[in-house]
Protein backbone atom coordinates (compact mmCIF):
# COMPACT_ATOMS: atom_id res chain seq x y z
CA UNK A 1 0.00 0.00 0.00
CA UNK A 2 1.68 3.59 -0.96
CA UNK A 3 2.02 6.05 1.85
CA UNK A 4 -0.55 8.20 0.58
CA UNK A 5 -3.19 5.59 1.10
CA UNK A 6 -1.85 4.99 4.38
CA UNK A 7 -1.96 8.72 4.81
CA UNK A 8 -5.55 8.97 3.79
CA UNK A 9 -6.53 5.48 6.29
CA UNK A 10 -4.68 7.04 9.15
CA UNK A 11 -6.91 10.83 8.32
CA UNK A 12 -9.66 8.75 7.69
CA UNK A 13 -10.18 6.84 10.99
CA UNK A 14 -8.69 9.65 12.98
CA UNK A 15 -12.20 11.78 11.41
CA UNK A 16 -14.67 9.34 11.71
CA UNK A 17 -13.73 8.77 15.67
CA UNK A 18 -12.84 11.91 16.61
CA UNK A 19 -15.93 14.29 14.98
CA UNK A 20 -18.54 12.70 17.25
CA UNK A 21 -16.63 13.56 20.64
CA UNK A 22 -15.18 16.73 19.51
CA UNK A 23 -18.41 18.31 18.14
CA UNK A 24 -19.53 17.74 21.72
CA UNK A 25 -16.57 19.58 22.89
CA UNK A 26 -17.50 22.65 20.56
CA UNK A 27 -20.98 22.34 22.15
CA UNK A 28 -20.58 22.81 25.10
CA UNK A 29 -18.21 26.17 24.92
CA UNK A 30 -21.02 27.47 22.30
CA UNK A 31 -23.27 30.28 23.37
CA UNK A 32 -25.06 31.13 19.96
CA UNK A 33 -24.21 28.55 17.24
CA UNK A 34 -26.61 28.52 15.15
CA UNK A 35 -27.22 26.96 11.56
CA UNK A 36 -25.56 27.89 9.18
CA UNK A 37 -22.86 28.58 11.17
CA UNK A 38 -19.40 26.23 11.75
CA UNK A 39 -18.70 27.28 14.23
CA UNK A 40 -20.21 29.31 17.25
CA UNK A 41 -20.94 33.03 16.91
CA UNK A 42 -20.49 32.88 20.92
CA UNK A 43 -18.91 31.29 23.02
CA UNK A 44 -19.13 30.82 26.96
CA UNK A 45 -18.97 28.78 29.63
CA UNK A 46 -22.37 28.60 30.64
CA UNK A 47 -23.08 25.03 30.53
CA UNK A 48 -20.07 24.04 32.24
CA UNK A 49 -21.62 26.78 35.18
CA UNK A 50 -24.46 25.42 35.01
CA UNK A 51 -23.35 21.65 35.04
CA UNK A 52 -21.28 22.48 38.49
CA UNK A 53 -23.82 24.30 40.05
CA UNK A 54 -26.24 22.59 42.38
CA UNK A 55 -29.40 22.77 39.92
CA UNK A 56 -27.77 20.51 37.63
CA UNK A 57 -27.49 17.44 40.26
CA UNK A 58 -24.26 16.69 38.43
CA UNK A 59 -22.34 16.45 41.27
CA UNK A 60 -24.91 14.18 43.07
CA UNK A 61 -25.14 11.75 40.00
CA UNK A 62 -21.92 11.26 39.45
CA UNK A 63 -21.05 10.40 42.86
CA UNK A 64 -24.32 7.72 42.44
CA UNK A 65 -22.58 6.91 39.91
CA UNK A 66 -18.84 6.18 40.72
CA UNK A 67 -20.67 4.64 44.27
CA UNK A 68 -22.79 1.89 42.34
CA UNK A 69 -20.22 1.45 39.32
CA UNK A 70 -17.11 0.51 42.67
CA UNK A 71 -19.34 -1.53 44.30
CA UNK A 72 -20.59 -3.49 40.83
CA UNK A 73 -16.73 -4.13 40.35
CA UNK A 74 -15.59 -4.69 43.44
CA UNK A 75 -18.34 -7.48 43.52
CA UNK A 76 -17.85 -8.84 40.63
CA UNK A 77 -14.26 -9.52 41.59
CA UNK A 78 -15.34 -11.24 44.27
CA UNK A 79 -17.99 -13.18 42.87
CA UNK A 80 -16.19 -13.92 39.10
CA UNK A 81 -12.70 -14.51 39.85
CA UNK A 82 -13.30 -17.77 42.22
CA UNK A 83 -15.39 -18.48 39.35
CA UNK A 84 -13.35 -18.01 36.03
CA UNK A 85 -10.65 -19.94 37.94
CA UNK A 86 -12.26 -22.87 38.76
CA UNK A 87 -13.81 -23.01 34.97
CA UNK A 88 -10.08 -22.66 33.59
CA UNK A 89 -8.19 -24.62 35.73
CA UNK A 90 -10.36 -27.86 36.22
CA UNK A 91 -12.75 -30.39 35.04
CA UNK A 92 -15.72 -31.27 36.92
CA UNK A 93 -19.34 -33.11 35.82
CA UNK A 94 -21.63 -31.02 34.89
CA UNK A 95 -19.03 -27.84 33.93
CA UNK A 96 -20.86 -27.68 30.59
CA UNK A 97 -24.01 -26.50 32.03
CA UNK A 98 -22.45 -24.26 34.46
CA UNK A 99 -20.69 -22.45 31.97
CA UNK A 100 -23.65 -21.94 29.84
CA UNK A 101 -25.86 -20.79 33.12
CA UNK A 102 -22.67 -18.45 33.72
CA UNK A 103 -22.46 -16.64 30.07
CA UNK A 104 -25.89 -17.24 28.51
CA UNK A 105 -26.64 -13.28 30.12
CA UNK A 106 -24.13 -11.97 27.17
CA UNK A 107 -26.31 -13.31 24.28
CA UNK A 108 -29.82 -13.59 25.73
CA UNK A 109 -31.88 -10.33 26.23
CA UNK A 110 -31.82 -9.09 29.85
CA UNK A 111 -35.01 -7.35 29.05
CA UNK A 112 -37.39 -10.32 30.81
CA UNK A 113 -35.18 -10.97 33.52
CA UNK A 114 -34.82 -7.36 34.96
CA UNK A 115 -38.32 -6.48 34.61
CA UNK A 116 -38.83 -10.12 36.87
CA UNK A 117 -35.99 -8.90 39.05
CA UNK A 118 -38.25 -5.91 39.27
CA UNK A 119 -41.36 -7.37 40.97
CA UNK A 120 -39.45 -9.76 43.36
CA UNK A 121 -37.23 -6.01 44.86
CA UNK A 122 -40.87 -4.93 45.23
CA UNK A 123 -41.32 -7.34 47.77
CA UNK A 124 -37.48 -7.35 49.41
CA UNK A 125 -37.85 -3.80 49.46
CA UNK A 126 -34.80 -2.88 47.77
CA UNK A 127 -36.54 -2.19 44.39
CA UNK A 128 -35.65 2.24 43.88
CA UNK A 129 -32.92 2.00 45.88
CA UNK A 130 -29.26 2.03 45.10
CA UNK A 131 -28.62 -1.47 46.63
CA UNK A 132 -31.35 -2.95 43.89
CA UNK A 133 -29.04 -1.11 41.22
CA UNK A 134 -26.26 -2.40 41.52
CA UNK A 135 -27.71 -6.67 41.82
CA UNK A 136 -29.09 -5.93 38.77
CA UNK A 137 -25.72 -4.25 37.37
CA UNK A 138 -24.14 -7.11 38.54
CA UNK A 139 -26.08 -9.37 35.51
CA UNK A 140 -24.14 -7.60 32.90
CA UNK A 141 -21.17 -7.55 34.95
CA UNK A 142 -20.29 -10.82 36.26
CA UNK A 143 -20.23 -13.01 33.03
CA UNK A 144 -17.72 -10.36 31.35
CA UNK A 145 -16.07 -10.47 34.59
CA UNK A 146 -15.48 -14.33 34.44
CA UNK A 147 -15.41 -14.79 30.46
CA UNK A 148 -11.90 -12.25 31.33
CA UNK A 149 -10.46 -13.96 34.17
CA UNK A 150 -10.97 -17.45 32.38
CA UNK A 151 -9.21 -16.77 29.49
CA UNK A 152 -6.31 -14.94 31.82
CA UNK A 153 -6.33 -18.15 33.68
CA UNK A 154 -6.56 -20.60 31.24
CA UNK A 155 -2.70 -19.00 30.16
CA UNK A 156 -2.16 -19.64 34.01
CA UNK A 157 0.80 -21.92 35.57
CA UNK A 158 -0.36 -23.18 39.11
CA UNK A 159 3.19 -24.57 39.88
CA UNK A 160 4.40 -21.40 41.28
CA UNK A 161 1.81 -21.59 43.83
CA UNK A 162 2.58 -25.28 45.08
CA UNK A 163 5.83 -23.95 45.02
CA UNK A 164 4.87 -21.25 47.79
CA UNK A 165 2.71 -23.84 49.73
CA UNK A 166 5.54 -26.05 49.99
CA UNK A 167 7.87 -23.80 51.26
CA UNK A 168 5.11 -22.55 54.07
CA UNK A 169 3.03 -20.13 52.71
CA UNK A 170 -0.51 -19.69 53.47
CA UNK A 171 -3.69 -19.44 51.22
CA UNK A 172 -3.62 -15.70 51.14
CA UNK A 173 0.10 -15.02 51.44
CA UNK A 174 -0.20 -17.11 48.13
CA UNK A 175 -3.18 -15.28 46.80
CA UNK A 176 -1.29 -12.06 47.26
CA UNK A 177 2.13 -12.47 46.42
CA UNK A 178 2.20 -15.01 44.14
CA UNK A 179 -1.19 -15.32 41.93
CA UNK A 180 -2.27 -11.33 42.31
CA UNK A 181 0.76 -10.14 40.67
CA UNK A 182 0.41 -13.04 37.97
CA UNK A 183 -3.57 -12.17 37.18
CA UNK A 184 -3.19 -8.39 37.69
CA UNK A 185 -3.09 -6.79 34.33
CA UNK A 186 -6.14 -8.97 32.91
CA UNK A 187 -7.63 -7.75 36.45
CA UNK A 188 -7.40 -4.52 36.12
CA UNK A 189 -8.78 -4.24 33.03
CA UNK A 190 -11.39 -6.38 33.59
CA UNK A 191 -12.34 -4.52 36.23
CA UNK A 192 -12.31 -1.00 34.68
CA UNK A 193 -14.11 -2.48 31.94
CA UNK A 194 -16.77 -4.23 34.43
CA UNK A 195 -17.09 -0.55 36.20
CA UNK A 196 -17.69 0.98 33.06
CA UNK A 197 -20.48 -1.29 32.22
CA UNK A 198 -22.10 -0.58 35.61
CA UNK A 199 -21.09 3.80 34.40
CA UNK A 200 -22.84 3.24 31.42
CA UNK A 201 -26.46 1.47 31.93
CA UNK A 202 -29.39 3.12 31.85
CA UNK A 203 -32.57 0.62 31.29
CA UNK A 204 -31.66 -1.08 34.07
CA UNK A 205 -31.19 1.66 36.43
CA UNK A 206 -34.46 2.91 35.09
CA UNK A 207 -36.49 -0.04 35.50
CA UNK A 208 -34.87 -1.05 38.99
CA UNK A 209 -34.24 2.79 40.39
CA UNK A 210 -37.60 3.95 39.45
CA UNK A 211 -36.39 7.38 38.66
CA UNK A 212 -35.33 7.45 42.41
CA UNK A 213 -31.82 6.61 41.93
CA UNK A 214 -30.16 9.30 39.31
CA UNK A 215 -26.80 8.20 38.11
CA UNK A 216 -24.98 10.37 35.02
CA UNK A 217 -27.29 8.58 32.14
CA UNK A 218 -30.16 9.05 33.68
CA UNK A 219 -29.57 13.02 33.39
CA UNK A 220 -27.79 12.70 30.06
CA UNK A 221 -30.84 10.49 28.49
CA UNK A 222 -33.55 13.38 28.41
CA UNK A 223 -31.28 15.58 26.94
CA UNK A 224 -30.51 14.23 23.37
CA UNK A 225 -32.38 15.53 20.83
CA UNK A 226 -33.69 18.24 23.16
CA UNK A 227 -32.70 22.12 22.40
CA UNK A 228 -30.15 22.49 25.25
CA UNK A 229 -27.57 20.80 22.99
CA UNK A 230 -24.75 23.01 25.30
CA UNK A 231 -26.05 21.24 28.95
CA UNK A 232 -26.23 18.05 27.00
CA UNK A 233 -22.52 18.42 25.30
CA UNK A 234 -21.24 19.33 28.53
CA UNK A 235 -22.71 16.56 30.61
CA UNK A 236 -21.97 14.03 28.21
CA UNK A 237 -18.44 14.78 28.11
CA UNK A 238 -18.51 14.46 32.20
CA UNK A 239 -20.64 10.82 31.61
CA UNK A 240 -17.46 9.63 28.84
CA UNK A 241 -14.56 10.82 31.00
CA UNK A 242 -13.91 7.71 32.81
CA UNK A 243 -13.86 5.76 29.44
CA UNK A 244 -11.13 8.16 28.05
CA UNK A 245 -8.89 7.55 31.73
CA UNK A 246 -9.92 3.63 30.84
CA UNK A 247 -8.82 4.17 27.51
CA UNK A 248 -5.63 5.72 28.17
CA UNK A 249 -4.88 2.99 31.16
CA UNK A 250 -5.61 -0.55 29.21
CA UNK A 251 -4.58 0.78 25.39
CA UNK A 252 -0.91 -0.63 26.28
CA UNK A 253 -2.35 -4.05 27.74
CA UNK A 254 -5.07 -3.91 24.78
CA UNK A 255 -2.24 -3.67 22.28
CA UNK A 256 -0.02 -6.03 23.68
CA UNK A 257 -2.31 -9.44 24.45
CA UNK A 258 -4.66 -11.18 22.35
CA UNK A 259 -5.36 -13.09 25.20
CA UNK A 260 -6.87 -9.79 27.34
CA UNK A 261 -8.46 -8.92 23.89
CA UNK A 262 -9.81 -12.07 23.59
CA UNK A 263 -11.70 -11.04 26.70
CA UNK A 264 -13.53 -8.22 25.45
CA UNK A 265 -16.68 -10.19 24.46
CA UNK A 266 -18.47 -7.07 24.96
CA UNK A 267 -19.81 -4.98 22.10
CA UNK B 1 -13.87 -41.45 44.93
CA UNK B 2 -11.31 -40.93 48.02
CA UNK B 3 -11.79 -38.10 50.64
CA UNK B 4 -9.05 -36.21 48.82
CA UNK B 5 -11.20 -35.89 45.61
CA UNK B 6 -14.88 -35.16 47.55
CA UNK B 7 -12.66 -32.05 49.01
CA UNK B 8 -11.58 -30.89 45.99
CA UNK B 9 -15.11 -30.76 44.10
CA UNK B 10 -16.52 -29.72 47.10
CA UNK B 11 -13.41 -26.86 46.50
CA UNK B 12 -14.46 -26.16 42.91
CA UNK B 13 -18.66 -26.05 44.00
CA UNK B 14 -17.83 -23.32 46.27
CA UNK B 15 -15.42 -21.60 44.16
CA UNK B 16 -18.44 -21.79 41.36
CA UNK B 17 -21.25 -20.62 44.07
CA UNK B 18 -21.41 -17.09 44.55
CA UNK B 19 -21.63 -16.33 40.86
CA UNK B 20 -23.97 -19.37 40.28
CA UNK B 21 -26.20 -17.62 43.30
CA UNK B 22 -26.02 -14.04 41.70
CA UNK B 23 -26.49 -15.11 37.49
CA UNK B 24 -28.86 -18.29 38.28
CA UNK B 25 -30.87 -16.29 41.35
CA UNK B 26 -30.86 -13.05 39.60
CA UNK B 27 -31.19 -13.83 35.73
CA UNK B 28 -32.72 -17.26 35.68
CA UNK B 29 -34.69 -16.26 38.46
CA UNK B 30 -35.83 -12.67 37.07
CA UNK B 31 -36.80 -14.86 33.79
CA UNK B 32 -39.08 -17.73 35.27
CA UNK B 33 -40.98 -14.79 37.07
CA UNK B 34 -41.03 -12.47 34.07
CA UNK B 35 -42.24 -15.87 32.06
CA UNK B 36 -44.93 -16.27 35.19
CA UNK B 37 -46.03 -13.08 34.67
CA UNK B 38 -46.48 -12.87 30.86
CA UNK B 39 -48.72 -15.98 31.46
CA UNK B 40 -51.41 -13.89 33.79
CA UNK B 41 -49.86 -15.41 37.31
CA UNK B 42 -49.24 -12.46 39.38
CA UNK B 43 -50.59 -13.61 43.29
CA UNK B 44 -49.62 -9.81 44.15
CA UNK B 45 -52.85 -8.85 42.01
CA UNK B 46 -54.66 -11.55 43.29
CA UNK B 47 -54.17 -13.60 40.04
CA UNK B 48 -53.38 -17.00 40.20
CA UNK B 49 -54.91 -18.44 36.77
CA UNK B 50 -52.58 -19.51 34.09
CA UNK B 51 -53.33 -18.00 30.18
CA UNK B 52 -52.23 -17.38 26.95
CA UNK B 53 -54.40 -14.53 26.20
CA UNK B 54 -51.55 -12.23 26.45
CA UNK B 55 -49.58 -14.25 23.73
CA UNK B 56 -52.41 -14.88 21.41
CA UNK B 57 -53.16 -11.16 21.28
CA UNK B 58 -49.93 -10.13 20.63
CA UNK B 59 -49.56 -12.91 17.25
CA UNK B 60 -52.91 -11.99 15.88
CA UNK B 61 -51.95 -8.45 16.02
CA UNK B 62 -50.20 -6.43 12.49
CA UNK B 63 -47.97 -4.45 14.89
CA UNK B 64 -46.19 -7.20 16.25
CA UNK B 65 -44.72 -8.87 13.02
CA UNK B 66 -44.14 -5.06 12.04
CA UNK B 67 -42.23 -4.81 15.74
CA UNK B 68 -40.33 -8.39 15.02
CA UNK B 69 -39.24 -7.48 11.71
CA UNK B 70 -37.70 -3.50 12.50
CA UNK B 71 -36.05 -4.92 15.66
CA UNK B 72 -34.69 -7.93 13.13
CA UNK B 73 -33.94 -5.79 10.27
CA UNK B 74 -31.55 -2.82 12.92
CA UNK B 75 -29.63 -6.13 14.08
CA UNK B 76 -28.97 -7.75 10.84
CA UNK B 77 -28.29 -4.80 8.79
CA UNK B 78 -26.13 -3.47 11.39
CA UNK B 79 -24.53 -6.48 12.18
CA UNK B 80 -23.83 -7.24 8.20
CA UNK B 81 -22.44 -3.60 7.42
CA UNK B 82 -20.38 -3.42 10.87
CA UNK B 83 -18.49 -7.30 9.52
CA UNK B 84 -17.91 -5.84 6.23
CA UNK B 85 -15.94 -3.04 7.54
CA UNK B 86 -14.71 -4.44 10.47
CA UNK B 87 -12.65 -7.41 8.54
CA UNK B 88 -10.90 -5.52 5.79
CA UNK B 89 -9.67 -2.93 8.77
CA UNK B 90 -8.85 -5.76 10.88
CA UNK B 91 -6.27 -7.01 7.54
CA UNK B 92 -5.61 -3.30 7.44
CA UNK B 93 -4.33 -3.05 11.26
CA UNK B 94 -2.20 -6.31 11.29
CA UNK B 95 0.55 -4.50 9.05
CA UNK B 96 3.14 -2.42 10.65
CA UNK B 97 3.83 0.85 8.95
CA UNK B 98 4.51 4.83 9.89
CA UNK B 99 1.27 5.76 11.98
CA UNK B 100 -0.02 2.08 12.70
CA UNK B 101 0.51 2.46 16.25
CA UNK B 102 -1.64 5.51 16.23
CA UNK B 103 -4.25 4.00 13.82
CA UNK B 104 -4.37 1.27 16.13
CA UNK B 105 -5.00 3.78 19.14
CA UNK B 106 -7.77 5.51 17.58
CA UNK B 107 -9.30 2.26 16.30
CA UNK B 108 -9.78 1.23 20.05
CA UNK B 109 -11.14 4.48 21.24
CA UNK B 110 -15.10 3.69 20.72
CA UNK B 111 -14.19 0.34 22.27
CA UNK B 112 -15.49 1.74 25.68
CA UNK B 113 -17.32 4.82 25.33
CA UNK B 114 -20.99 4.78 25.99
CA UNK B 115 -23.63 4.38 23.55
CA UNK B 116 -25.54 7.86 24.80
CA UNK B 117 -22.10 9.55 24.15
CA UNK B 118 -22.31 8.28 20.85
CA UNK B 119 -25.98 8.80 20.28
CA UNK B 120 -25.54 12.81 21.30
CA UNK B 121 -22.66 13.18 18.80
CA UNK B 122 -24.29 11.60 15.99
CA UNK B 123 -27.00 13.44 16.61
CA UNK B 124 -25.15 16.89 16.64
CA UNK B 125 -23.78 15.91 13.27
CA UNK B 126 -26.57 14.38 11.28
CA UNK B 127 -28.95 15.87 12.40
CA UNK B 128 -30.77 18.58 9.35
CA UNK B 129 -29.10 21.47 11.47
CA UNK B 130 -26.23 19.63 12.53
CA UNK B 131 -22.22 20.08 11.54
CA UNK B 132 -22.70 17.67 8.42
CA UNK B 133 -25.68 20.03 6.85
CA UNK B 134 -23.67 23.14 7.96
CA UNK B 135 -20.32 21.75 5.62
CA UNK B 136 -22.82 21.59 2.75
CA UNK B 137 -24.42 24.88 3.46
CA UNK B 138 -20.99 26.27 3.42
CA UNK B 139 -20.07 25.02 0.07
CA UNK B 140 -23.23 26.64 -1.16
CA UNK B 141 -24.86 23.53 -1.70
CA UNK B 142 -28.00 24.15 0.55
CA UNK B 143 -29.43 27.48 2.09
CA UNK B 144 -32.28 25.44 4.76
CA UNK B 145 -31.97 22.67 6.91
CA UNK B 146 -35.05 21.12 5.37
CA UNK B 147 -33.14 20.62 2.35
CA UNK B 148 -30.94 18.24 4.92
CA UNK B 149 -32.45 14.73 4.15
CA UNK B 150 -34.17 13.61 7.60
CA UNK B 151 -31.54 11.15 8.57
CA UNK B 152 -32.86 11.24 12.58
CA UNK B 153 -36.11 9.51 13.49
CA UNK B 154 -36.31 8.34 10.00
CA UNK B 155 -37.96 5.21 8.76
CA UNK B 156 -34.46 3.64 7.25
CA UNK B 157 -33.42 4.11 10.89
CA UNK B 158 -29.85 6.28 9.13
CA UNK B 159 -28.44 7.43 12.69
CA UNK B 160 -29.31 4.10 14.46
CA UNK B 161 -27.13 2.45 12.42
CA UNK B 162 -24.30 4.79 12.36
CA UNK B 163 -24.23 4.79 15.71
CA UNK B 164 -24.23 0.99 16.21
CA UNK B 165 -21.46 1.03 13.09
CA UNK B 166 -19.30 3.29 15.21
CA UNK B 167 -19.18 1.28 17.93
CA UNK B 168 -19.58 -2.36 16.70
CA UNK B 169 -16.70 -1.84 13.52
CA UNK B 170 -14.28 -1.60 16.27
CA UNK B 171 -15.16 -4.46 18.37
CA UNK B 172 -15.48 -7.04 15.35
CA UNK B 173 -12.38 -6.25 14.21
CA UNK B 174 -10.22 -6.22 17.06
CA UNK B 175 -11.48 -9.47 18.28
CA UNK B 176 -10.44 -10.65 13.97
CA UNK B 177 -7.43 -8.75 14.63
CA UNK B 178 -6.88 -10.69 17.87
CA UNK B 179 -6.70 -13.89 15.45
CA UNK B 180 -4.72 -12.60 12.91
CA UNK B 181 -2.19 -11.44 15.16
CA UNK B 182 -1.88 -14.98 16.93
CA UNK B 183 -2.12 -16.73 13.53
CA UNK B 184 0.71 -14.67 12.53
CA UNK B 185 2.26 -14.64 9.28
CA UNK B 186 3.97 -18.21 8.75
CA UNK B 187 0.80 -20.30 7.48
CA UNK B 188 0.94 -17.76 4.76
CA UNK B 189 4.65 -17.35 3.98
CA UNK B 190 4.67 -21.21 3.77
CA UNK B 191 1.58 -21.11 1.46
CA UNK B 192 3.64 -18.77 -0.50
CA UNK B 193 6.66 -20.78 -1.02
CA UNK B 194 4.19 -24.11 -2.14
CA UNK B 195 2.98 -21.27 -4.88
CA UNK B 196 -0.35 -20.09 -3.39
CA UNK B 197 -1.80 -17.06 -5.17
CA UNK B 198 -2.65 -13.70 -3.15
CA UNK B 199 -6.61 -15.29 -2.97
CA UNK B 200 -6.05 -18.45 -2.32
CA UNK B 201 -3.89 -17.77 0.87
CA UNK B 202 -6.73 -15.67 1.76
CA UNK B 203 -9.30 -18.62 1.27
CA UNK B 204 -7.59 -21.23 2.36
CA UNK B 205 -5.47 -20.37 4.35
CA UNK B 206 -6.73 -17.10 6.61
CA UNK B 207 -10.37 -17.40 6.06
CA UNK B 208 -10.99 -20.80 7.96
CA UNK B 209 -8.14 -19.47 11.14
CA UNK B 210 -10.29 -16.38 11.03
CA UNK B 211 -13.80 -17.37 10.41
CA UNK B 212 -15.03 -18.94 13.88
CA UNK B 213 -13.43 -15.47 15.51
CA UNK B 214 -15.80 -13.17 12.78
CA UNK B 215 -19.10 -15.55 13.16
CA UNK B 216 -18.82 -15.15 16.70
CA UNK B 217 -18.16 -11.89 17.24
CA UNK B 218 -20.95 -10.86 14.80
CA UNK B 219 -23.19 -13.19 16.68
CA UNK B 220 -22.33 -11.12 20.10
CA UNK B 221 -23.07 -7.84 17.57
CA UNK B 222 -26.59 -9.26 16.82
CA UNK B 223 -27.87 -10.38 19.92
CA UNK B 224 -26.55 -7.31 21.62
CA UNK B 225 -28.51 -4.83 19.20
CA UNK B 226 -31.49 -6.84 18.85
CA UNK B 227 -32.13 -6.67 22.67
CA UNK B 228 -31.20 -3.30 22.84
CA UNK B 229 -33.33 -0.05 23.94
CA UNK B 230 -31.83 3.18 24.44
CA UNK B 231 -30.42 4.00 21.16
CA UNK B 232 -33.92 3.13 18.86
CA UNK B 233 -35.57 4.98 21.60
CA UNK B 234 -33.43 7.80 21.03
CA UNK B 235 -33.11 8.32 17.48
CA UNK B 236 -35.34 5.86 16.21
CA UNK B 237 -39.78 6.37 14.97
CA UNK B 238 -42.62 5.94 17.56
CA UNK B 239 -43.92 3.29 15.77
CA UNK B 240 -43.83 0.54 14.72
CA UNK B 241 -40.82 0.48 17.72
CA UNK B 242 -38.64 -2.27 17.93
CA UNK B 243 -39.56 -5.55 20.76
CA UNK B 244 -37.60 -4.18 23.33
CA UNK B 245 -38.78 -0.45 23.40
CA UNK B 246 -42.41 -1.35 22.85
CA UNK B 247 -42.18 -4.04 25.78
CA UNK B 248 -40.38 -1.51 28.39
CA UNK B 249 -42.52 1.50 27.25
CA UNK B 250 -45.67 -0.98 28.36
CA UNK B 251 -43.88 -2.04 31.40
CA UNK B 252 -43.62 1.56 32.54
CA UNK B 253 -46.92 2.99 32.05
CA UNK B 254 -48.78 3.65 35.16
CA UNK B 255 -52.15 0.83 34.27
CA UNK B 256 -50.64 -2.17 35.87
CA UNK B 257 -52.80 -4.41 33.52
CA UNK B 258 -50.52 -3.82 30.77
CA UNK B 259 -47.70 -5.33 32.41
CA UNK B 260 -48.60 -9.34 31.52
CA UNK B 261 -48.89 -7.76 27.96
CA UNK B 262 -45.13 -5.73 28.10
CA UNK B 263 -43.50 -9.22 29.74
CA UNK B 264 -45.11 -11.54 26.86
CA UNK B 265 -43.10 -8.90 24.34
CA UNK B 266 -40.19 -9.65 26.33
CA UNK B 267 -40.57 -13.26 26.47
CA UNK B 268 -40.98 -13.64 22.84
CA UNK B 269 -38.04 -11.59 22.36
CA UNK B 270 -35.55 -13.95 24.28
CA UNK B 271 -37.51 -16.84 22.26
CA UNK B 272 -36.54 -15.15 19.34
CA UNK B 273 -33.05 -14.36 20.00
CA UNK B 274 -32.84 -17.92 21.11
CA UNK B 275 -33.74 -19.04 18.10
CA UNK B 276 -31.74 -16.64 16.03
CA UNK B 277 -28.45 -18.11 18.42
CA UNK B 278 -29.52 -21.89 17.17
CA UNK B 279 -29.78 -20.95 13.87
CA UNK B 280 -26.65 -18.97 13.65
CA UNK B 281 -24.84 -21.77 15.43
CA UNK B 282 -25.97 -23.87 13.03
CA UNK B 283 -24.86 -21.31 9.92
CA UNK B 284 -21.33 -21.41 12.28
CA UNK B 285 -21.11 -25.01 11.83
CA UNK B 286 -21.64 -25.27 8.19
CA UNK B 287 -19.96 -22.20 7.37
CA UNK B 288 -16.73 -23.92 9.10
CA UNK B 289 -17.45 -27.03 7.35
CA UNK B 290 -17.35 -25.58 3.67
CA UNK B 291 -14.71 -23.10 4.10
CA UNK B 292 -12.08 -26.13 4.97
CA UNK B 293 -11.70 -25.36 8.88
CA UNK B 294 -12.24 -27.60 11.54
Amino acid sequence: MSSFWRGGLVGGIGVVVGLPLLVQVIWSFAFRWYFPDLLPSEWGLHAWRYVFSDSSRVGEALLTSLGIGLAVSLLSIGIGLPAARALALHDFPGKGLVEWLLLVPIVVPGVVATMGVHLVFIHLRIADSSLGVVLVHLIPAVPYMILVMASVFANYDTALEETARTLGADAVRTFWFVTLPAILPGLLVATLFTFLISWSQYVTTLLIGGGRVITLSMLLFPLIGGSNNATAAAISLVFVAPALLALGVTARSLANGPSVLGGLGRP
Amino acid sequence: MGRQDWMERLKIWLMLLPALLVLVGLFSGGLVVGLGQSLGYMPVAGLHSVTLQHYLDLLVEDAFWQSLWVTFSIAFTSTLLSTLVAVPCAFLLRDTFRGSRLVNFLFQVPIPIPHLVVAFGVVTLVAQSGVLARLLASLGLLSEPGQFPALVFDRAGVAIQLVYLWKEIPFIGLVVLAVLQTVGPDYEALAQTLGATRWQRFRYVLLPLILPAILSASMIVFAFVFASYEIPLLLGVRFPAPLPVWSIQLYRDPDLNLRPGAMAIGVLLTLFSILWLVAYRRLMRYALRASGGR
